[in-house]
């Protein structure tokens, strides 16, 4: 009997717009989460990649309680986390925190990073003056940085050194799971591996769980025990980090891994010009990626391919009626 | 230019900041108009203040026996009224009431309108309609109307007066507050805030309010001397101040009556009202133009056309190397911010040969930018300024011609592509326009030949349709076809080299592919030079012959790609490329450089990556490390370099 995952959501979706105008006209809506199931089990990494517009940073929202699913079901710890973020938005703080992709826009240009780290153990843990004291400067030490910048402003902080005071306050209520939503993608190279390697060491440390969301490639390859890939909304591929990195079985994660720049590689495989987005106002009936599919035939276009287990491969699963073969 | 900035912003600099940068006050005094409008206001508020101790005779009493005394008469240095008050008395009891009333006028509409604002932006959807739509009907009346029917209902008296003063520029605050907070509250920092637990309250007032401050003390400065005049408006049609209380609009309306026979009795307190609103005026802008952050940026100050070269000594006759299209040498390029310099490029050689594609890779601030700014000029001045090194073009002195001739150049043998195709293109012009604009600057062809030319362009980028795609405006294009389009546009002049600054960074990867493979073929089929600045190795693979790693502001490896990726010989390039995860080894252990680049304004005196690095010696430190010959068409700046025996071990 497996242990009960952390966090699942079942068919979550989010559209925006929407609705009708006063006059009883349509509004526009856009379907940025579309049927989204998954699981992230306890102490491990789900890696989520995709392009800009792919709905990852709206799924990574509706995970920490900032925005409300249009539909589905979200379970963090056995608890119903839509309804308790729509009641008490602090009681799921205290287990799911969100490290933000713009580490200097994520902190108040007008606060100390004493004031901005104390703020979730008062108002989530309501620590007294003592006990945050020594919760302070642990969370310093935490992420690698001098007790002496508590009294600094964000500005005079590097990137770096900024994304580390972010991952403090994500850290500074204990919680169980941490989304990070493009933590190292506004950093310089030589940054990144910085922070990389101390959410690494906090992940043992503390006993995390981690939703990484990024979408670079290689990192997400680097530091994922299993990886998502989305593409317009909708999951299009989902496993182990190997198995999907190793054998991509749909179309659009074998062009991503093949698009993507490595030293050493020469010639990058690229598309036709032709090739772009569906319209979101007008989403195609089946497949999103059937027009730029060069495997895509009639069956695409008319539904939806499910997400289905490989066949030979069982926590790997693909939603394509002709993936590619397992290598 | 974000090169620059960075650079020129370091974060937590290791000492106090001892800028040149003059603190906000010293701003404001820098301003001359400002300044004078201080020393005015200072001087009025100063007398007003000490009104009950000067020894100034009483304004109410009446003496009909001196009415209507002359400026200079004895005992009257401005005369008397039609009731023989001492008009300089009631002037300064005037300014008195005058600055009150107007000064708290704008305390109450900045701390009503504030709140509305405040509340409008940060709640949005049905309360920011129901907030503004209220605030939109008070405006629709005519303000006058409105200030006279409110103390039309409360009596006239000054205390009413100022109510309806405050009303009625209430909107003018929430208006201007909201825009803000309504930005703000999109912000990370307040989402931030609620995963930390804060109410809504606590982030309206602890959150956003600090971040509106600085606006809501801009329009405040801007309103006070309005306010002045409107009070003074009501006065003087006898809705304020109530006599025998003096004001200065109520002695601008008494002197009404006698303008013929006695005209100081209103041009005096009319001269008051000037100077007080003017004064004021003056130093509103004056504050506005220090803490508005869209000036601070730098807006204030107009660069020229072209950065200035300022080189100590003449160069020599230098001959270009045989092939290279591109040849510079010694290139220094420097930003001077008050005493500091920034010496954000230190002596950069590049050559760039028909149809070869030059990599520049390094870490934000490393000067990559403004190496490749500085060719064509178009380095800011101020602050920016060239001060060593040629730039030969075909053999031509860049820093040398005429401002015409760069003209010329610039877009046509040399051009440029940037990072974010979005903000070079103007958004309300077709892209047709833009290309056929482009087109005919460099050369002279009718509309209907360049617009041919335009979709020739067009298709070389390889855009469908391309006869459809001129009528497009930027923002109906894909980030990938928006930068086929500036490429386009690159391509207008038949360049002979074309600078490419990130110009995949803000594109997804499978969008990166195609222009990377587009800029490839383009310089096979046209035999373009590609100047190509990154911070991706990956990307560096894909199109570059050969690589110059750039670190603070000096290249420390120069090479063939190949070999510069297999085999380092800079412990800087090794690290750079061991510190980046690669696709298909997920195993790879990140190598984190320690510590960071050293800010260009304090440069050490040796290896500029000594500090950082783990082969560094004594010998590093001592001096400047010259750039060397390390094999074939390879060379380092190192003196201790991994060499490929090291490397293999």
């Amino acid at each position: 009997m497996p242990e009960a995952p952390l966090l699942s959501i079942e068919q979550a979706e989010k559209v925006f717009g929407g609705g009708r105008t006063l006059f009883g006209r349509m509004r526009p809506a856009v379907h940025a989460v579309q049927d989204v199931s998954l699981e992230v089990r306890r102490g491990e990494t789900l890696g989520v990649v995709g392009e800009s517009g792919c709905g990852k940073s709206t799924l990574a929202r509706l995970i920490v309680g900032l925005d409300a699913p249009t539909g589905g079901r979200i379970v963090f710890d056995g608890r119903d986390l839509v309804a308790e973020a729509g009641k008490d938005l602090r009681r799921l703080s205290r287990d799911v925190q969100y490290v933000f992709q713009d580490p200097v826009a994520s902190l108040n240009p007008r606060k100390t990073i004493r004031t901005i780290l104390e703020a979730p153990l008062i108002h989530l843990l309501g620590l007294d003056r003592t006990a945050r004291e020594s919760r302070l400067s642990e969370l310093m030490d935490a992420v690698n940085l001098a007790p002496e910048f508590l009294d600094r402003y964000p500005h005079e902080f590097s990137g770096g050194q900024a994304q580390r005071i972010g991952i403090a306050r994500a850290l500074a209520a204990d919680p169980k799971l941490i989304v990070l939503d493009e933590p190292v993608s506004a950093l310089d190279v030589s940054v990144q591996a910085q922070v990389l390697n101390i959410l690494d060491g906090l992940k043992t440390r503390f006993g995390l769980t981690y939703v990484f969301i990024s979408h670079d490639l290689s990192v997400v390859e680097s530091v994922s025990d299993r990886v998502a890939v989305m593409y317009f909304g909708r999951i299009v591929e989902i496993g182990p980090a190997r198995a999907v990195f190793g054998s991509p079985r749909h179309p659009y994660t074998h062009l991503l891994l093949q698009s993507a720049p490595a030293p050493g590689r020469r010639s990058l495989v690229s598309e036709d010009a032709e090739t772009e987005l569906p319209d979101p106002y007008n989403p195609p009936p089946g497949c999103a990626f059937y027009a730029r599919c060069p495997r895509g035939t009639d069956m695409c276009n008319a539904r939806q391919p499910p997400l289905d287990e490989v066949a030979g491969e069982t926590a790997h699963r693909a939603a394509c009626f002709h993936p590619h073969e397992g290598r | 230019m974000a090169e620059a900035s960075t650079a020129t912003a370091p974060a937590a600099r290791p000492r106090k900041r001892s800028s040149g940068r003059p603190d906000n006050l010293g701003l404001l005094l820098n301003n001359r108009l400002a300044t004078a409008g201080l020393a005015i206001f200072a001087l009025i508020v100063l007398t007003a203040l000490l009104a009950p101790l000067l020894p100034l005779p009483d304004p109410d009493v009446t003496a009909p026996a001196d009415r209507l005394l002359r400026p200079l008469s004895e005992g009257h240095l401005l005369g008397t009224d039609a009731l023989g008050r001492d008009i300089l008395s009631r002037l300064v009891w005037g300014s008195r009431v005058s600055l009150a009333v107007g000064i708290s006028a704008t305390l109450i509409a900045a701390f009503f309108g504030s709140l509305i604002g405040l509340v409008a932006g940060y709640a949005g959807g049905r309360v920011d309609t129901l907030l503004m739509r209220g605030i939109d009907m008070v405006m629709a009346f005519p303000y006058i109307l409105l200030a006279l029917a409110i103390v039309a209902v409360l009596g006239p008296g000054l205390l009413n007066a100022l109510y309806a003063i405050a009303v009625v520029n209430i909107p003018f605050f929430a208006r201007n507050i909201r825009g803000i907070a309504l930005g703000l509250s999109r912000r990370e920092f307040v989402d931030a805030a609620r995963l930390s637990g804060k109410s809504h309250a606590q982030i309206l007032f602890i959150e956003v309010l600090p971040n509106v401050l600085p606006v809501i003390i801009i329009t405040m400065s801007t309103t006070v001397g309005w306010m002045i005049l409107e009070t003074a408006g009501l006065s003087f049609l006898g809705l304020g101040a109530q006599p025998p209380q003096a004001d200065l609009g109520s002695m601008l309306g008494d002197g009404r009556k006698i303008l013929f026979t006695a005209p100081h009795v209103s041009i005096i307190p009319g001269l008051m009202i000037f100077a007080l609103v003017m004064s004021i005026n003056l130093i509103g802008d004056g504050v506005r133009d220090v803490l508005d952050p869209r000036l601070k940026s730098g807006a204030l100050t107009r660069p020229v056309a072209r950065t200035a070269v300022m080189r100590d000594h003449a160069p020599g006759k230098f001959l270009p190397s045989p092939g290279a299209v591109l040849d510079v040498r010694g290139l220094r390029t420097e930003f001077h911010f008050g005493r500091e310099i920034f010496h954000a490029v230190g002596g950069v050689d590049m050559r760039l040969g028909q149809g070869e594609c030059l990599g520049i890779v390094g870490e934000s601030g490393s000067g990559k930018s403004v190496a490749a700014m500085s060719i064509m000029g178009l380095v800011p001045t101020p602050p920016g300024r060239i001060t060593q090194g040629v730039a030969l073009l075909d053999g031509e002195d860049l820093f040398s011609v005429s401002d015409e001739r760069v003209r010329q150049l610039r877009g046509s043998a040399v051009s440029h592509v940037f990072q974010d195709p979005l903000s070079t293109l103007h958004p309300l012009f077709t892209i047709g326009d833009q290309l056929i604009e482009a087109i005919q600057a460099h050369q002279p062809l009718g509309k209907a030949r360049a617009t041919e030319k335009a979709a020739e362009l067009l298709k070389l980028v390889r855009i469908p349709n391309p006869a459809e795609r001129l009528k497009a405006y930027p923002h109906e294009l894909s980030g990938g076809m928006r930068q086929r389009v500036c490429i386009a546009m690159a391509l207008a002049g038949d360049a002979r080299i074309i600078i490419a600054d990130e110009p995949t960074t803000a594109l997804d990867v499978t969008v990166q592919a195609q222009v990377l493979s587009l800029l490839d073929a383009l310089r096979r089929e046209n035999n373009t030079g590609i100047l190509f600045i990154t911070h991706d190795f990956g990307v560096v693979s894909a199109i570059c012959d050969r690589v110059a790693v750039m670190y603070a502001g000096q290249f420390v490896e120069t090479g063939t790609t190949a070999e510069i990726l297999s085999s380092p010989a800079h412990p800087y390039t090794a690290k750079l490329i061991d510190c980046v995860p690669v696709l298909g080894q997920p195993e790879r252990r990140l190598d984190a450089i320690e510590g960071r680049p050293p800010v260009v304004n304090d440069l050490p005196v040796g290896c500029r990556f000594a500090p950082r690095c783990p082969r560094a010696r004594e010998d590093c430190r001592t001096g400047p490390i010259p750039l060397t010959r390390f094999g074939a068409g390879r060379e380092v700046r190192c003196i201790h370099p991994l060499t490929r025996e090291a490397a293999d071990a």
